[in-house]
């Protein structure tokens, strides 16, 4: 009888391809997502060195990061340089024969968002992206990272990547959530406790039956950030709700293909008394609906407490938290409920999915935007927002004063025209709150889609349960 | 790509903990289709004010850091994003080694693959570089990648650890592509048997 292995260990050996004396793998590579940021000088690189792409059944490209979200973007990027990167993967998705979502495809999106739409994203599977939040498709069980554009273009050449094998963390999340707390609270909860290196060297599987009763939009939200906290991917083992979901996707596979793969899929856990080299657990019932006060995504607090101060910490902790609330504008001991803030943000690859919208609706409904106040949702893809629409969701969006925007990363990262002002602050569904993220003297604070939309609301950072 | 043997170079003291890519390469220099010219935007919004004026507060634009070739840097440099742009820009600038506590896992990867070494020791270790590289011109670090060794100013040797194949290729200069297109008839192999095992991948 073989050792009990974790999922991370099933997964890492059933896509070894070769081992090196010292241990250096190559690692079959199932699916390979590109977008038009990190991916110009890997393609380039191929051209130079006369190398063409060795599977492009398996290489699926889409425009996110520079896409305009505004409705008349069929008119073309204003912007020169997000033109001309756009332009290039038009061109090398083309040339080199990968598949593609163009802007104007309906099923344009976030590529986080889109692969698994689509039924790229399956269980059991490696995929990659230039992109660090790759780990989101980790919540179908599939080993799932970021990788720089050196990677892209080894993975575009060989279909593989050289890799260490990470070593096994568990993040088990017992019991169940209390009302108004969401997938969201519970990954910034994990960061909270963790720190942002606290994954560093880890692939984590997250557990428990706190994670079991989310839906997959849920756990895509919790592997999404599982990079905030350094680790280099995040898993949740797939079931029931997993197979649903894959079921009848595009690209999922059919017949008695399904048969097989539900059958191989079955086995994707990991096994009792399989070893883990780090454990955490936390309580359900202890998550509280939670915001970022300052400039590290590990920076989380429960809403119901205040700006903390440099003196709370200890080591460099102490310089840099002095440095974030200066960054932030906020002061030590005002409590977060009444912090002000100028705009609200709802979309990314974090937080940008249908559920995370119906969660914003269901706060907006029949209510009004503060005077002032920016607001937009960005739904994470074209089909997304379409079913937003049918839903009614889009419509109380509209009556509530907000925009309602077309697919892209937009003001997750700001590389489009949507950004914010130097000062201007904003409650952000999205995943990162570091200085200059959302535009440059941007005023970032990170939480759930219902603890947005509160904040929409009141125009101040909000308990969303004073709203349920 | 370069190779890296040794150097002996000027530090830049960047005892900020947490430095994300954000900070190292903001995105609006994101949208070059090019891995070169980056340096000039390297810690952009740290280095210059809003009318481009480079603020003289800032370690890199201080005179006697203006070339310096290794970053000594708080814990978990380099968290966030996956953009390699943050290793180009660090290159482009002129600096090949970045000392800290610890990295976060895709920017080390990624420094790799682009002649930049990043460097590991224990915090009191680091401290005591850090020192060092306030010390400005006067004191030079340096760095022999073959015997994996730091050596301070003041002649103090600390040993640092570094994946075998990552220090070969780095050592000799490889090309990681190269390297695996001799490894075609794995790779030939695990897809034949992928089609029979899991063909619906």
């Amino acid at each position: 009888m073989t050792a009990p292995k974790t999922l991370y260990d099933k997964i890492w050996d059933a896509h070894v391809a070769h081992t090196s004396e010292d241990g250096t793998c190559l690692l079959y590579i199932d699916r390979h997502l590109v977008h038009e940021v990190t991916s110009p000088q890997a393609f380039e690189g191929l051209r130079m060195a006369n190398r063409t792409v060795r599977a492009p059944e398996k290489t699926i490209a889409v425009p996110d990061h520079n896409v305009p979200t505004t409705l008349d973007r069929a008119k073309g990027i204003d912007n020169e340089e997000s033109r001309i990167q756009v332009e290039a993967l038009d061109k090398n998705a083309k040339d080199f024969g990968i598949h593609y979502y163009p802007v104007s495809d309906v099923r344009q999106g976030i590529v986080h968002i889109v692969g698994p739409e689509q039924g790229w994203t399956l269980p059991g599977m490696t995929v990659v992206c230039g992109d660090s939040h790759t780990a989101t498709h980790g919540a179908f069980g599939a080993l799932a990272h970021g990788i720089g554009t050196s990677e892209v273009e080894h993975v575009l050449a060989t279909q593989t990547l050289i890799q260490k094998k990470s070593k096994n963390m568990k993040v088990e999340i017992t019991g169940q959530l209390r009302p108004g707390v969401t997938a969201k609270d519970i990954t910034l909860s994990v960061i909270g406790e963790t720190g942002t290196a606290g994954g560093t060297g880890y692939v984590i599987e997250y557990c428990g039956q706190a994670i079991r009763d989310l839906s997959m939009e849920g756990r895509m939200t919790v592997c999404n950030m599982a990079i905030e906290g350094g680790a280099r991917a995040g898993l949740i083992a797939p079931d029931e709700k997993t197979f649903e979901y894959c079921k009848g996707r595009a690209h999922a596979p059919k017949g008695a293909a399904w048969e097989a793969a539900l059958a191989y899929w079955k086995t994707l856990f990991s096994d009792d008394g399989a070893h883990f080299d780090k454990v955490v657990t936390i309580k359900g019932e202890d998550i509280a609906p939670v915001v970022t006060w300052g400039t590290s995504p590990e920076d989380v607090l429960p809403i119901t407490a205040s700006v903390p101060a440099p003196s709370d910490f200890d080591g460099g902790k102490v310089d840099a938290v002095a440095r974030s609330l200066e960054y932030m504008g906020l002061n030590s001991g005002t409590p977060l409920s009444e912090v002000e803030i100028d705009t609200v943000f709802i979309g990314s690859c974090t937080n940008g999915r249908i559920e995370d919208l119906r969660a914003a609706a269901e706060i907006l409904k029949g209510k009004k935007i503060k005077d002032g106040m920016r607001a937009m949702v960005v739904p994470g893809s074209g089909l997304v927002r379409a079913q937003a629409e049918e839903e009614g969701l889009a419509d109380i969006f509209l009556e509530a004063g907000f925009e309602w925007r077309l697919a892209g990363c937009s003001m997750c990262l700001a590389m489009n025209p949507d950004q914010l002002a130097p000062g201007e602050r904003c409650a952000a569904t999205s995943n990162r709150n570091f200085e200059g993220r959302q535009g440059r003297g941007g005023r970032t604070h990170l939480m759930s889609p219902a603890m947005a939309a509160a904040a929409a609301v009141t125009g101040k950072l909000t308990d969303v349960r004073e709203l349920i | 790509m370069d190779k890296f043997e040794k150097l002996s170079g000027v530090a830049a003291p960047m005892p900020l903990i947490n430095i994300d890519t954000d900070m190292i390469i903001p995105k609006v220099f994101l949208k070059t289709i090019k891995r070169s010219g980056l340096g000039v935007n390297l810690f952009d919004e740290m280095r210059y004010d809003d009318d481009r004026a480079e603020i003289p507060d800032f370690v890199l634009n201080k005179a006697q850091y203006r070339s310096a070739e290794i970053l000594v840097a708080g814990d978990n440099f380099g968290c966030g994003s996956s953009r390699e742009h943050a290793p180009w820009a660090i290159k482009d600038f002129g600096i090949r080694c970045i000392i800290s506590t610890s990295f976060a896992d895709i920017f080390y990867n990624n420094c790799f693959k682009n002649g930049v070494l990043p460097i590991i020791l224990p915090q009191e270790q680091v401290d005591a570089l850090m020192k060092d590289a306030e010390k400005g011109s006067n004191a030079r670090i340096e760095i022999d990648l073959a015997d994996q060794t730091v050596t301070s100013s003041d002649g103090d040797v600390y040993s640092f650890e570094v994946d075998a194949f990552k220090k070969h290729c780095l050592l000799n200069g490889l090309d990681d592509i190269g390297l695996t297109m001799e490894k075609v008839g794995s790779i030939d192999n695990y897809e034949a048997k992928l089609s029979s095992e899991r063909p619906w991948v």
